[in-house]
C-alpha cells in the first residue's frame, strides 16, 4: 500500500452562513468516516487562512503563497491507496467539487532502500 | 454514508445557527452593539475554525462549549492586540483597562445566565419601536437566528437586496438613536415586550402562512420565533403572562404544521385536516404555557387567541368545535382590536356558532378588506352554504383575481368547479 496526500484547494465561502457551514461540515466528517471505515484514511490537518512565504534567506517574507480564495489550501489528507487510480477514487466524497473546491493528489515518496 | 450525516446534523441540529446568535448577543454586549459587524466577524471566525478543525478530527464532547471558548478567547485576543478599549462598550471598556481584569470579566460574560441575558438585549435592541416593524424582524433574524440575508430573502421570497436593506435600515437606525443593548426595567418594559411579542407573532405567522413551496423553511421561521418566545418565558424579567399566552397560542398553531400541509404543499383548510397528524406533545405544551399564563390575570389578545387555538386543539372534528365559545373569544378579541381581519375571523366563527346568513350578514359590514382574497372568499363560502351556488361562483372569481399564490388558486380553482355542479 502507497500513501497519497490530498491537497485541498478552494471550497466553501468564507461568506457562508453559519447553516450552511454546519451542512458542509457535516458532509466532511461523514467523507472522513467513510475513509476512516475502509482503513484508507491516515491522518490530515486543516489550515488557517492566511500565511507568510519565505525567500532568500529571510530576506523576503511575504503574505501568501496564495491570496484567491479558490487556489488557497484549507488542509491535506494522507490516505492509503495501490495506485493513483485507487488514490483518485477515494476523492469521490470530497464536499466542495460544487463550490468550486479542487484536490491536488501526489504520492508520498518512500525512502526505504 | 447519507445516514451517517443524517446521524451529525440530527445530534448537532441547527448548532451553528443557534449558537452564533448566542455568540453575536453576548460579543455585542461585550463590544457595544456599535460594533455588530465585528462581533459578527468574530463569530464567523470561530464557525470558521470549527468547521476546519471538526471535519478534520471529528466532533468534541461539548460542540457548543468548544464555540463559546474559541470565540471567547477570539474576543480576548481582538481587545489585547490592539488594546481597543476605545471601541468596546463604555461599561466594559472600564473594566477592562486593567490587564488582569480581561479574562475574568469576559468569562463572566460567557455564563450561562449571562448568556440569556445578552440574547434577552438583543432582542429588545433588534426589536426596538424605532425600528420599522419589517426591519425588526429582518435584523433578528441575521443576528439572533444566525440566517444570513441570502436565507431571509429566500424564506420571505423577496430579493436579498430588499432584507440588505432592511437590515441597513435597523442598523443606521440603532446608531442614530443611540439603542443600547439594555433590557428595559418598569413600565417601559410591558410596551417595549409587546413590540417584540408582536415581532415574533409576526415572525411566526410568515413561516406558519407563508406559501413557500419548501416545508423546512417555513418550519425554520416558526420554530425561530417559538425559540426566542421560549427565551422570554424563561427569563424572570420578560415572563409576564402575555408571554406565555404566546408562546401557547404558538404551540398550539406549530402543532398543526404537518397537517395544514400535503404532500404538493397544497393548504389543508382546518376543515378538512386529518387530526391524527396533529402533534400532541406541541398541543400539550400549548395547555401547559396557558395555564401559567392564567396568573397574575392579564388580558392580551395573545390569551385570547390562544383559547381560541386551545378549543380547536381540544375538539375531536370540525363539526364538534365549541364554536359558540370560539365566537365568544372573537368578539372579546375584536373589541381590544377592531380591525379588519379579526372581524373576518370573528364573521367565520359565527357562521358555525349561529348560522352562514348571519356570518354573511357580519362580512358584509367589515371595511378594508376589498383587496383581500380571503374576504371574497368566505362571502363565496357563505354563499355557497346558503345554496346560492352562482352568487357564491362570483365571489370565488373575485378571489381568483386578487390572489398570486399558486396553493390558494387551486383552492378557489376546486370551490368555482364546485358550485358548476
Amino acid at each position: 500500500m502507497e500513501k497519497f496526500m490530498l491537497i485541498f484547494h478552494g471550497g466553501i465561502s468564507p461568506d457562508s452562513s453559519p447553516e450552511e457551514m454546519q451542512a458542509n461540515m457535516g458532509k466532511w466528517l461523514a467523507w472522513v468516516d467513510k475513509l476512516v471505515k475502509e482503513e484508507k484514511y491516515a491522518g490530515g490537518e486543516a489550515l488557517l487562512p492566511g500565511g507568510k512565504l519565505v525567500k532568500g534567506n529571510l530576506s523576503t517574507i511575504t503574505d501568501g503563497p496564495y491570496t484567491e480564495g479558490k487556489e488557497v489550501v484549507g488542509g491535506y489528507f494522507i490516505v492509503n491507496a495501490a495506485s493513483y487510480d485507487d488514490a483518485i477514487s477515494l476523492c469521490d466524497g470530497y464536499p466542495d467539487f460544487s463550490t468550486g473546491g479542487s484536490i491536488q493528489v501526489r504520492q508520498v515518496m518512500k525512502f526505504d532502500m | 454514508m447519507i445516514k451517517c450525516e443524517e446521524d451529525i446534523s440530527k445530534q448537532i441540529d441547527h448548532l451553528f445557527r443557534h449558537e452564533s446568535g448566542k455568540m453575536v448577543a453576548v460579543l455585542s454586549r461585550l463590544l457595544g452593539i456599535n460594533h455588530l459587524e465585528t462581533a459578527q466577524d468574530i463569530v464567523q471566525d470561530t464557525l470558521l475554525q470549527a468547521m476546519g478543525t471538526w471535519a478534520y478530527n471529528g466532533l468534541p464532547e461539548n460542540p457548543a462549549a468548544w464555540l463559546m471558548k474559541v470565540a471567547k478567547n477570539k474576543a480576548i485576543d481582538y481587545i489585547r492586540r490592539e488594546s481597543r478599549f476605545a471601541a468596546i462598550s463604555p461599561k466594559y471598556a472600564y473594566l477592562l483597562q486593567s490587564e488582569l481584569a480581561i479574562a475574568p470579566v469576559i468569562n463572566n460574560l460567557f455564563l450561562d445566565q449571562e448568556i440569556a441575558d445578552s440574547q434577552l438585549r438583543m432582542i429588545f435592541a433588534c426589536c426596538h419601536p424605532a425600528i420599522p416593524q419589517e426591519s425588526q424582524i429582518a435584523l433578528t433574524l441575521k443576528t439572533l437566528c444566525g440566517l444570513s440575508v441570502h436565507e431571509i430573502a429566500h424564506a420571505f421570497l423577496t430579493s436579498e437586496e430588499t432584507i440588505a436593506k432592511r437590515i441597513y435600515r435597523a442598523k443606521e437606525k440603532i446608531k442614530a438613536d443611540q439603542i443600547e443593548l439594555e433590557a428595559p426595567q418598569g413600565a417601559a418594559l410591558i410596551l417595549r415586550l409587546d413590540v417584540v411579542l408582536k415581532a415574533l407573532y409576526l415572525l411566526f405567522n410568515e413561516g406558519y402562512n407563508s406559501s413557500h413551496t419548501e416545508k423546512i423553511i417555513r418550519e425554520d421561521l416558526c420554530m425561530e420565533a417559538i425559540r426566542l418566545c421560549l427565551l422570554l418565558t424563561a427569563h424572570p424579567s420578560t415572563n409576564l403572562p402575555r408571554a406565555k399566552a404566546l408562546l401557547s397560542l404558538l404551540c398550539f398553531q406549530a402543532s398543526r404544521l404537518n397537517a395544514r400541509v400535503d404532500d404538493k404543499g397544497n393548504i389543508i383548510l382546518l376543515k378538512y385536516q386529518d387530526r391524527d397528524k396533529w402533534h400532541r406533545p406541541l398541543i400539550q405544551k400549548g395547555f401547559d404555557y396557558l395555564d401559567a399564563a392564567a396568573e397574575p390575570f392579564e388580558e392580551s389578545p395573545y390569551h385570547l387567541e390562544a383559547g381560541i387555538a386551545s378549543l380547536h386543539a381540544a375538539a375531536p372534528s370540525f363539526e364538534k368545535t365549541d364554536w359558540k365559545t370560539i365566537y365568544h373569544l372573537y368578539e372579546l378579541l375584536y373589541k381590544m382590536q377592531p380591525n379588519a381581519v379579526v372581524a373576518l375571523n370573528k364573521a367565520i366563527a359565527s357562521a358555525y356558532a349561529i348560522s352562514s346568513a348571519n356570518a354573511l350578514k357580519e362580512l358584509q359590514q367589515i371595511k378594508g378588506l376589498e383587496q383581500h382574497h380571503l374576504y371574497y372568499a368566505s362571502i363565496g363560502e357563505m354563499y355557497f352554504d346558503m345554496g346560492k351556488n352562482s352568487t357564491a361562483k362570483d365571489f370565488f372569481n373575485k378571489a381568483l383575481l386578487l390572489t398570486s399564490s399558486a396553493v390558494e388558486k387551486k383552492l378557489l380553482q376546486q370551490k368555482i368547479s364546485l358550485c358548476e355542479n
